[in-house]
């Protein structure tokens, strides 16, 4: 199910500025993938050119190379809408469609990609929040508006609605920045749960969170503000808290800098 | 840190919570005496009426309250009072004409509001028929104004729509500098283009070779009118959905212009109605292109493609001026029931877009 993502030298733009500057790594399928770094180095940017959410803001483009399973994502003939199917995402803040039930919410991805049938649907519904950890919390309001729920309630269920398209990869921008200890704690035994299936890549100010839930940890930084943010080091997890090779991670990781 | 410097008040005043506050029965009492005071003073000399008395009555309990407040609880709570009293009198003085129009409307409306008015027209009733009603102009009204929005409103949204989610750059530009410029176009104007264009150059076309008022001319006339206030509102109200909302979207796979028609229109639908209700309730509200491209009329036309329509507006104007002495009592109840046909669309809008919607 899950795929390899590989990215090589990937460079990113916002207008004239150069956010993110000839980013390679690879990331192993069924693995959770941790970025952290000061705020500006371009972590976010780097995530959101996975899925080419980066583009979508006026002036903003991606140079280099990022493939998934071997297929350039950004290739002429490629329809963005596929890898974003494919790429599926969670953002910083929890974002329930106001107009939707719960229920509306989780399968908006099938029912706005032409998924019609009932059945399928309510099928489809209950697997994904079972997955994000909410079923038992909604499953006798489900007509209700998911931005009723609380916070952390409302990220599950954007959770639900990012694995109800089953994306290959789960990308997620800061999910537990908005929410609760209790919240957080809930949303990172489901990425463990997740890692079965997924890809998960995670951006994260909480380095706590990296090295409890990551596989692998890719730390990024910038020299000065306005330069381009650029990898320092991308390692195991276990390696980059305990022993890592550059000098610039451990100061960031001990606290001495950022 | 900064060094902490000792606040500039003395300490058993900081200390304290409790204040002494004017009772319910003193500002009743400044109120009464207020109302009393400016009454005698008006009444006796002679200078004024009712509307003297309460002007001066509200200034007076301005002036007491503001006096017994600093007395009794200090300047701040004075200000405070005072400012409160200032800012509700201002709303009920902001109140004060509508309820008048209304007040206005149904006294001198309710008169010949019976079921003549409903089901007669106009034709054939002389200056001494007291009968005689506004069925042609309903008639008209509604297929004018409901044309023009069948037009209008898929127009306005899709201009919206290009301006706030695709355009870029200098040709979105222009066309919003453009629908500023048509907000300020005053209505006979609009009427006016349609007669030069429509009916000298366009209908003769579609007639027997002479131009010909109708119905759709005013239709088009009001469409003028109505595009750049729903074009505006529309474009406000996209803005205002959160870009995570589409971005929300994006990430499921969904195209842009599914997301546009399913997340975001519906996002910010009850405030695209509310402009389109504005926008109709303008158009309906318009006499002089009505009058220049439709014609006006006497008899009940169902065809708006030809011949000459009236519209309410239209009939208030004609009857307000006309020399017989049961016009007016028309004119009122045609004012009244444009009132009531535009306040019962706006509800009927509103609570069509509500539904379906959780509870804002």
């Amino acid at each position: 199910m899950a795929m390899r993502i590989e990215a090589t030298n990937v460079t990113a733009y916002y207008g004239g500025f150069k956010a993110i500057e000839n980013i390679t790594l690879t990331v192993e399928p069924k693995t959770v993938t941790a970025l952290i770094g000061p705020s500006g180095c371009g972590k976010s940017t780097f995530l959101r050119s996975i899925n080419r959410m980066h583009e979508v803001l006026p002036g903003a483009r991606v140079d280099g190379r990022l493939t998934i399973d071997g297929q350039d994502i950004y290739d002429r003939d490629v329809d963005v809408t596929a890898v974003r199917r494919m790429i599926g995402m969670v953002f910083q803040r929890p974002n329930p469609f106001p107009t939707m039930s719960i229920f509306e919410n989780v399968v908006a991805g099938l029912r706005l990609n032409g998924v019609r049938k009932k059945s399928i649907l309510e099928e489809a519904a209950e697997r994904a929040l079972r997955s994000a950890n909410l079923w038992d919390e909604v499953k006798d309001r489900l007509d209700k508006p998911g931005a009723g729920l609380s916070g952390g309630q409302q990220q599950r269920l954007c959770i639900a609605r990012t694995i109800a398209v089953e994306p290959q990869v789960v990308l997620m921008d800061e999910p537990c920045s908005a929410l609760d200890p209790i919240s957080t704690l809930a949303i990172e035994d489901l990425m463990f749960k997740l890692k079965d299936r997924y890809t998960i890549i995670i951006v994260t100010h909480n380095m706590q969170q990296a090295a409890r839930v990551s596989d692998k940890t890719a730390f990024f930084s910038i020299e000065r503000t306005g330069d381009p943010g650029r990898l320092i080091e991308y390692d195991d997890t276990q390696k980059i808290f305990s022993n890592p090779s550059e000098k610039k991670t451990e100061d960031y990781i001990t606290g001495r800098f950022g | 840190m900064t060094t902490m410097t000792a606040p500039p008040v003395a300490p058993e005043q900081n200390l304290r919570l409790r204040a002494r506050r004017l009772p319910v029965v003193a500002l009743l009492g400044i109120a009464v005496a207020a109302v009393a005071v400016a009454a005698l003073l008006v009444y006796a000399t002679g200078i004024g009426g009712f509307a003297l008395v309460v002007a001066l009555a509200m200034l007076l309990y301005l002036v007491g309250l503001f006096a017994a407040s600093s007395a009794v609880e200090g300047r701040r709570q004075a200000r405070n009072r005072t400012w409160s009293a200032l800012i509700h009198s201002a709303f009920v003085l902001a109140l004060l004409p509508l309820i008048s129009v209304v007040w206005t409307l149904l006294s001198n409306g309710m008169e010949r509001l019976d079921r003549t008015f409903f089901l007669t027209s106009m034709n054939n009733i002389g200056a001494r028929d007291p009968n005689g009603g506004a069925y042609h102009a309903i008639v008209g009204t509604l297929e004018q104004v409901g044309i023009a929005t069948l037009i209008t409103v898929p127009l306005g949204l899709a201009c919206a729509i290009y301006v706030v989610e695709y355009g870029r750059g200098r040709f979105a530009q222009l066309i919003r500098f453009f629908v500023d410029v048509m907000t300020g176009i005053p209505s006979i104007v609009a009427g006016l283009f349609v007669l030069a264009f429509w009916i000298l150059i366009v209908s003769p076309y579609l007639n027997d070779g002479r131009p010909g008022y109708s119905g759709f001319a005013a239709s088009l006339a009001l469409s003028v009118l109505m595009l750049p206030t729903i074009v505006r509102s529309t474009e406000e109200m996209l803005r205002l959905v959160p870009a995570p909302l589409r971005e929300g979207s994006y990430a499921l796979g969904v195209p842009k212009w599914k997301t546009i028609l399913r997340i975001v229109l519906p996002t910010a639908a009850p405030g695209i109605v509310t402009g389109v209700m504005l926008a109709i309730a303008r158009a309906a509200g318009e006499t002089a292109p009505v009058l220049l491209v439709a014609g006006g009329g006497a008899a009940i036309n169902f065809n708006p493609f030809e011949n000459n329509q009236s519209s309410l507006a239209l009939f208030v104007y004609q009857q307000a001026g006309d020399a017989s002495r049961y016009a007016p009592a028309r004119a009122w109840a045609a004012a009244l029931t444009l009132v009531a046909l535009v306040l019962i669309l706006t509800i009927a809008a509103k609570l069509l877009a509500r539904r379906n919607r959780f509870g804002r």
